[in-house]
């Protein structure tokens, strides 16, 4: 049998031409669709609203295509929801706890029952690939109903030799980057407590929210305890601000959550907080490099990067810095960037527009400051729809703007460190405090490095974990309160 | 001693099940599933194998499915190796001498490796002299597990020297790790390290630059559980990867044992594309990724090979057929 020398034999079948371009994936669709109304109206005391009044369209940000268009919540419309929760608050709270848990376990296996739909809904809405809303937001929506549900009738047990009572009347104001999600961890622990709810979902992502409140409807829930309203700030200022509401807890932007800070001031209204970030990733020489670059993009390219506790300063250890770059740098390439319906888009499209320029103009503020960038590919991307390649910054200084300020997009920027005390140092030299990774092989080293760094979840060796049981929030300028755990029952109750 | 990198056993094994979560589809999915096919090493490794079993799936392994032309409208690949115990190599000679399809013969006494190394060098020469053009060796794991590092490197410079033909020309060899008996992953990439070094110093010796010989780093014999699983072949083709970025060379990679379906065969593929994207000069054919042919990644597999059969038949057909239309080797 004729063989060439040393480093090829003849093997008779070359590989087919699909290789030329490294075998690419086929398109891989959703094939799930779902129905979407022409218009919204509000879901005040059990029914929907008459279409009146102003409304706004909500985008896909992957087409610019409008999806419907979604009514904007006046005075009035708060008024009446603030009231139909007021009104539904001491039935339901008088409701025997076993009673409620049946409501919220239902809840939680209808979501689980319309899951698919649910994650295309929130895939079409928010832009967030359609592999992260099945695998990660929705059973993520369904676990918390599911746990809190469980808390409704132990909640004596929760506080032993206390007796916790509901708080009242909740308005709950969420962001666009998890829609659903944030919704379950409001509402989940809310009505476990036996508190009535106004929620009012962010303007660019209502739509989970308000075939939520379809499913809550279809599970008989009793009139006025859950009331969904859509609109922009306007409709959370007024909710924040009004009389009738007892506590306010907002996800949010630091900016918004210190106008609600400041309005909620001596008027009693209980107040939880979850804010901004600029989470830090701490990585020493003696990690497991190619699982921590795993951890990293996961931190980072997440939701493109729209994720309060996203880990956007990555610290390495001067001796590895040049090959923690070139392995983020080949690990990036095969990044996915595109159709959020396509079950193998890793990165999907940003939320807005104005989210767009914001990211845009971070990354020219951080190349003027003397920044290196790195975008992952150079394939084309959609003529339509707002998109952003995931990239990182090399050569970043501390004092850079694109180190210090929260950019809430797939924007990673590489700083070094020498020693552990000055990645302490370094990793703490920030107005906020979410979250933190710690990536090393040595077990002491995690500990003592965990313990020193102000944030509200330090993940080591692993990131972007959540569990319902595991209560999340931050410190600083990330806001205050917990959600999720016992803690996040805290919030909720009154002695 | 040789300082590998250690790995993370739970970031390692969510990345590796991330690669199942791609969804391959229609075109992807054929060219897949053809590549698959062809980077078989079809094999029996039974007791009760006699020279007619291993002329039967040499026959297999050079038209594997017989109806291809007249169902599918193509002539599928033959697969890359029909993999024997050493004393099948001579008939499997008959069949296969000249048609591109080697002969890999297990040796070093496969599957414990535990005889004397002039014994497994022994079964080495044999088999080669039959004429077997790969050779895959088991690794002495109790001298791995027992720290015994140095001894290993030696064996396999030792085994590897033994594959020398006359011809000066060396059969290519796989080193078996039988990582189930290993059972960490860290011990995993400190194995991949020592073999893929000694195999590179003796290609070294006999004055063969970069890339160098075809040599494998192989998962498993098949004979332990567990045998392949995809954070372990994670974990192998990043220390070829190093290897190739620090030195130019190219070490092959080979799953076998437990890759049953063409799904999971998919699945090692996406790992492949995903993991060793890294523009290697020559292989422009395969966008730079000479670990998507089978001259460096090979399926160590026995039932694979009528799945993938039955896959491609339903793609170009519509239909699944029955198991039994395809034949038995």
């Amino acid at each position: 049998m004729a063989k060439p020398a040393n480093g090829t034999t003849t093997i008779a079948s070359p590989p087919a031409a699909e290789f030329a371009s490294g075998w690419t994936y086929a398109p891989a669709p959703e094939s799930v669709k779902v129905q979407i109304k022409p218009r919204y109206t509000h879901f005040i005391n059990g029914v929907w609203t008459r279409a009146t009044g102003e409304t706004f369209p909500t985008l896909n940000p992957a087409t610019e295509q409008t999806l419907c268009e979604i009514s904007q919540a006046t005075g009035g419309d708060v008024d009446k929801a603030v009231a139909a929760a007021g009104a539904a608050q001491p039935k339901w709270a008088a409701l025997a706890p076993g009673e409620r848990a049946k409501y919220l376990f239902r809840l939680a296996r209808r979501i689980q029952e319309r899951a698919r739909e649910l994650s295309v809904l929130e895939t079409m809405d928010s832009g967030k690939p359609i592999k992260e809303s099945r695998d990660v937001d929705i059973p993520l929506v369904a676990a918390h109903f599911f746990y809190h549900a469980g808390w409704a009738d132990k909640l004596a047990y929760a506080f032993p030799g206390r007796t916790p009572r509901p708080v009242g009347v909740c308005g709950q104001i969420i962001p666009w980057n998890f829609p659903l999600l944030m919704a379950a961890w409001k509402l989940a622990p809310a009505l476990a407590c036996g508190n009535c709810v106004v929620l009012k979902p962010a303007e660019t992502t209502p739509l989970t929210a308000l075939r939520l409140a379809e499913i809550i409807e279809e599970c008989d829930f009793p009139p006025g305890v859950v009331n969904v309203i859509t609109g922009d700030g306007r409709t959370g200022a007024t909710l924040a601000s009004h009389p009738g509401v007892h506590k306010v807890a907002f996800t949010g932007s630091t900016e918004v959550g210190k106008k609600i800070a400041a309005a909620t001031a001596g008027s009693g209204k209980r107040l939880t907080l979850e804010l901004g970030g600029k989470s830090p990733h701490i990585i020493f020489e003696d990690a497991s490099l190619d699982q921590a670059i795993e951890g990293i993009i996961a931190g980072i390219y997440f939701n493109q990067g729209e994720v309060c506790c996203a880990g956007s300063r990555l610290f390495v250890q001067e001796s590895i810095l040049d090959d923690v770059t070139s392995r983020l740098r080949r690990r990036l390439s095969t990044l996915r960037v595109g159709d959020p319906l396509d079950k193998n888009t890793d990165v999907g499209a940003v939320n807005s527009r104005a989210q767009l320029d914001t990211i845009r103009n971070y990354l020219r503020l951080g190349a003027d400051e003397g920044a290196t960038l790195h975008e992952c590919g150079t394939a084309p991307l959609p003529a339509k729809g707002f998109w952003c390649r995931p990239s990182f910054f090399t050569g970043v200084q501390p004092s850079h703007t694109i180190a210090r300020e929260e950019i809430f997009g797939p924007v990673l920027s590489v700083l070094s460190f020498r020693t552990p005390d000055e990645a302490v140092a370094r990793a703490n030299n920030t107005p906020y405090g979410l979250a933190a990774g710690v990536w090393t092989d040595k077990g002491g080293k995690i500990f003592d490095i965990a313990r020193k760094l102000k944030a509200g979840v330090v993940w080591c060796n692993t990131y972007n974990k959540f569990d319902p049981a595991s209560p999340f929030g931050g410190y600083k300028e990330s806001g205050f309160g917990r959600e999720g755990g016992l803690h996040g029952l805290r919030a909720y109750v009154d002695f | 001693m040789l300082r590998s990198p250690t790995v993370d056993a739970v970031m390692a094994q969510e990345r590796a099940a991330s690669f199942t979560k791609r969804s391959i589809k229609s075109s992807a999915k054929l060219a897949g599933l053809r590549l698959a096919l062809s980077m078989l090493d079809l094999t029996t490794l039974e007791g009760k194998d006699s020279p007619e079993k291993a002329r039967a799936l040499c026959r297999k392994g050079l038209h594997p499915f017989e109806r291809d032309e007249a169902m599918l409208g193509e002539r599928l690949p033959s697969v890359a190796a029909i993999c024997v115990y050493p004393a099948l190599v001579a008939a499997c000679r008959e069949i296969l001498a000249g048609t591109g399809v080697n002969i890999a013969s297990v040796a070093t006494g496969f599957p414990s490796g535990q005889y004397p190394l002039s014994v497994r060098l022994d079964d080495v020469r044999k088999a080669v002299g039959d004429g077997a053009d790969e050779i895959d060796m088991v690794i002495n794991r109790g001298a791995f597990l027992a720290g015994r590092y140095d001894e290993i490197a030696q064996e396999i410079r030792e085994v590897k020297r033994a594959c020398r033909r006359p011809d000066g020309v060396f059969a290519h060899l796989k080193v078996i790790l039988e990582t189930g008996e290993l059972e960490t992953l860290d011990n995993v990439r400190r194995a991949s390290d020592i073999a893929i070094r000694a195999m590179a110093e003796v290609d070294a010796e006999a004055g063969i630059d970069a890339p160098g010989t075809p040599d494998f780093i192989k998962t498993s014999t098949g004979k332990v559980q567990p045998a392949a699983t995809m954070p372990v072949t994670l974990v192998m083709l990043e220390a070829i990867r190093d290897w190739y970025l620090e030195t130019g060379r190219l070490v092959g990679m080979k799953p076998a044992g437990g890759i049953r379906t063409a799904k999971q065969a998919l699945h090692y593929l996406v790992m492949v594309k995903e993991t060793m994207n890294l523009d290697v000069p020559g292989f422009e054919h395969v966008a730079g990724n000479p670990w998507l042919t089978p001259h460096y990644f090979r399926f160590g597999a026995s039932t694979l090979c009528n799945d993938i059969l039955r896959q491609i038949a339903w793609l170009k057909t519509g239909r699944y057929q029955a198991g039994y239309d395809f034949s038995e080797a």
